[in-house]
């Protein structure tokens, strides 16, 4: 049995702040899940899917993008089913449009929107605050610090969504999501059997034409109102200290205050305000700490979400106090932070006397190689980009070619000794650029994508290439799974674990024929040059043609014998 | 109760991420507070991988400049490049064996002459255990349990407020049945590395 379904009352676990969430909607009672993977949010979803094998009573599964799982938890919670989709910050951005209306039309089951946010960058491409979309869309917002919290707040975000009868953000970071912590867990509902929903029609609910949208949102902004007061009395929101100097802080970064607090005993001067709870803003609460404080640090990594919210609540009461934080240069707006420079802040923002650790003198170390992370080896990828570049240097048209890209393993295709990754936004960008780069350059285009990522965002853009006459190559490169993120399952797979045997196949290859596209080729990259010789007439054309270089993730494919 | 603070540091692929679960099993069997955090994803694809474990009531699952109680590294090389991490004291606990980067293979840059390094390491602190860890690896049956190796060799440094006891039933309840034999030799091997 799953060790998260096993786990009995009241045992304490060591859990991944992403188990964590996964244990506490199952004690919620969620039914049914629906996500796209993204580091680090991807072990939400992994664990759902694994369990959902074991449990008749739990409906999961991977969807092609954020915002059709978005929609499929929705739909649920409309049902009146409780629900939870998962994804990355930048998965947020994809089911932004979903997300917008969502707010407006809102949910009769509980409805939980992981979203996890990665400072620093580890694994994205940008470090994008999500909390700002909780405050665009009016929806209520969750930050919880550690992997306990996690799991106390996803039980408590289904309470609040189906008491407000509104999705409910719980945005983590990425030293939450793959933080381990004790987690002393509760009792599981039954999932005997497979539960199913009604759904009551409502055209005056759940269609916003424009006469429905006018009136739900005046409904959202009421409910905006009934979420800031039960902001303000949350346990998740809560004072420790005492005196006339303030900290106010939320998420991992709360831990670090918390830390510092304990190693600087500041208790007598020193009074912090930790907020989980951080949207809509408990402006009383706030309000109640600045009228006790001279001066007050705000410290949470990314943007300065609460320093804003203090900096209204301040001037709305007409308060004079000091607030420090981004915008007095106390601590930066990029990258996660750590706990010493969290008490250096600290120590600077009130002028204490700050211990420094005695440091080794390590001049003496010479310089060491560094490890970028590259492609594993036997890696498939790196086959097909050296027959793409061997068969474009017989051409004479390497140094004229512009190599798109696209989100995944592959991205990694910029490193030496390959270098063919030339421009990159997000997921899908691999196809709809080099529509731009087409009109807007002579240069030849090669761009590259992964299985996932084209079900995720290239159906569409090549769709516009065909209709719009593009001229460019695209190469799928599809090795049979979402290989970046662990090895979720995409529609075109035929290497796939037993439990999805049934599932009906979808082959990239007849899609793209289907969508227009002429010049289409499937290759062997292991096989060098046979495949160079059926890539090069499709390179020597001009025109817009699709290869998909075909051949499995070595390490997927020797998890799945293992299995089997 | 007191706090301590573990860096461990090494490459994708060595089985760091097994290492901390163990260690972070073994605190929950002896009911010491612990917290925790790991790097998932592209970082791992051959790169340098830490985890940074906090015991005994510490909040924050990172270890910043100069707060590392001990370091421990799979890798030797990893080792000296989280000493920044290290004050005065730190324990160090580290496998001598190297992991050749990519890069240089390809020729693009140099791997470190290691001993005269280690004699640096020694004079700088003044608890160092060095061990081979691949070659006792190997010797327990199995090159994959250098993290378990390493496990036995952190357990025999002392340091950890649990006992050794503990440890091994931590190693029993996480690694796989088929693997459990080798494992149980790799730690006793790394153990009597650095208490013999």
């Amino acid at each position: 049995m799953h060790p998260l379904v096993e786990a009995k009352p009241g045992q304490k676990l060591l859990l991944l702040g992403n188990e964590a969430i996964v244990r506490g909607a199952l004690e919620a009672g969620l039914k049914i899940g629906a996500a796209y993977p993204g580091t680090p949010s991807s072990e939400i979803g992994n664990n759902l899917f694994q369990i959902q094998h074991e449990l008749p009573g739990l409906y999961f599964e991977f969807s092609t993008n954020e915002k059709v799982a978005t929609e499929v938890a929705a739909a649920a919670a409309a049902s009146g089913l409780r629900s939870l989709t998962c994804m990355k910050h930048v998965g947020l951005n994809v089911a932004a449009d979903a997300l917008m209306t969502l707010a407006y039309i809102g949910v009769q089951g509980g409805m939980v929107i992981v979203v996890a946010d990665d400072p620093s960058c580890h694994s994205s491409q940008n470090e994008q605050d999500s909390r700002y979309y909780a405050r665009l869309s009016g929806l209520p917002l969750l930050e919880p610090a550690t992997p306990e919290e996690a799991y106390q707040m996803t039980r408590f975000a289904f309470e609040l969504s189906e008491k407000l009868e509104l999705p409910v953000l719980l945005r983590t970071t990425t030293r939450v999501s793959h933080a381990r912590g004790v987690v002393k867990v509760g009792e599981m509902p039954s999932y005997d059997k497979p539960v199913k929903g009604k759904f009551e029609k409502d055209i005056r609910r759940w269609v916003p034409i424009p006469a429905v949208a006018r009136e739900r949102h005046k409904v959202l902004l009421e409910k905006m109102k009934e979420a800031e007061t039960l902001a303000e009395s949350a346990s998740w929101n809560f004072v420790y200290g005492n005196g006339t100097l303030g900290i106010i802080t939320s998420s991992v970064a709360a831990n670090y205050v918390y830390d510092a607090f304990q190693e600087l005993n500041i208790d007598e001067k020193i009074r912090v305000l930790t907020l989980g709870f951080t949207h809509p803003w408990p402006t009383k609460l706030i309000a109640e700490f600045l009228s006790q404080v001279e001066k007050v640090l705000v410290v949470e990594e990314l943007e300065p979400y609460l320093e804003e919210a203090a900096r209204v609540v301040a001037q709305r009461e007409g308060f004079k106090v000091d607030i420090l934080g981004k915008y007095s240069g106390h601590l930066p707006r990029y990258f996660e932070f750590d706990p010493g420079q969290v008490k250096e802040a600290i120590a600077r923002a009130f002028s204490l006397d700050l211990p420094q650790p005695e440091t080794p003198d390590v001049s003496w170390v010479p310089d060491l190689p560094p490890r970028p992370p590259t492609l594993c080896p036997g890696c498939p990828h790196r086959e097909t980009y050296n027959v793409i570049k061997d068969v474009l240097k017989d051409l004479g048209q390497l140094e004229n070619t512009i190599f798109p890209t696209d989100i995944g393993c592959y991205t990694l295709g910029i490193l030496p000794p390959i270098q063919m990754a030339d421009y990159l936004i997000c997921m899908g960008s691999s196809v709809g650029s080099p529509c731009g780069f087409s009109v807007a350059t002579d240069q030849r285009i090669v761009s590259f994508i992964g299985d996932s990522t084209f079900f995720h965002a290239g159906l569409s853009p090549l769709a516009s290439a065909v209709f719009n006459k593009h001229n460019f190559t695209l190469v799928v490169l599809d090795n049979e799974t979402t290989a970046m993120t662990g090895h979720q399952p995409v529609p075109s797979q035929e290497l796939r674990p037993k439990v999805l045997e049934d599932r009906p196949r979808i082959d990239i290859a007849e899609v793209v024929k289907a969508l227009g596209v002429k010049n289409v080729v499937t290759i062997n990259p292991y096989q060098k040059e046979k495949a160079k010789e059926a890539v090069r007439p499709i390179l020597e054309k001009n025109e817009l043609s699709v290869i998909i270089a075909k051949a499995p993730c070595v390490l997927y494919r020797a998890r799945l014998a293992k299995k089997k | 109760m007191k706090k301590l603070r573990i860096l461990t540091v090494g490459v994708g692929g060595q089985g760091i991420l097994l290492f901390s679960k163990i260690l972070g099993e073994a605190c929950l069997k002896a009911d010491i507070p612990v917290a925790m955090s790991e790097v998932h994803g592209m970082a791992q694809r051959g790169g340098v991988v830490e985890t940074n474990i906090v015991m005994g009531g510490i909040k924050s699952p990172l270890i910043a400049k100069g707060e590392a109680d001990v370091l421990v590294g799979l890798e030797p090389v990893e080792t000296l490049r989280a000493l920044p991490r290290t004050r005065k004291g730190t324990v160090i606990v580290s496998s001598t064996d190297p992991v050749v980067p990519q890069i240089v293979k390809d020729g693009f840059a140099k791997y470190p002459e290691l001993p005269p390094l280690f004699e640096k390491l020694k004079e700088l602190f003044n608890k160092v255990y060095l061990f081979p860890g691949e070659q006792l690896a190997r010797e327990a049956g199995t090159s994959r349990a250098l993290n378990v190796v390493t496990l036995g060799a952190l357990t025999g440094t002392g340091i950890l407020p649990f006992s050794k006891e503990d440890m091994v039933e931590a190693i029993k309840s996480t690694v796989k049945p088929q693997f459990l034999e080798a494992n149980l030799k790799a730690f006793e091997l790394g153990f009597n590395a650095v208490t013999a």
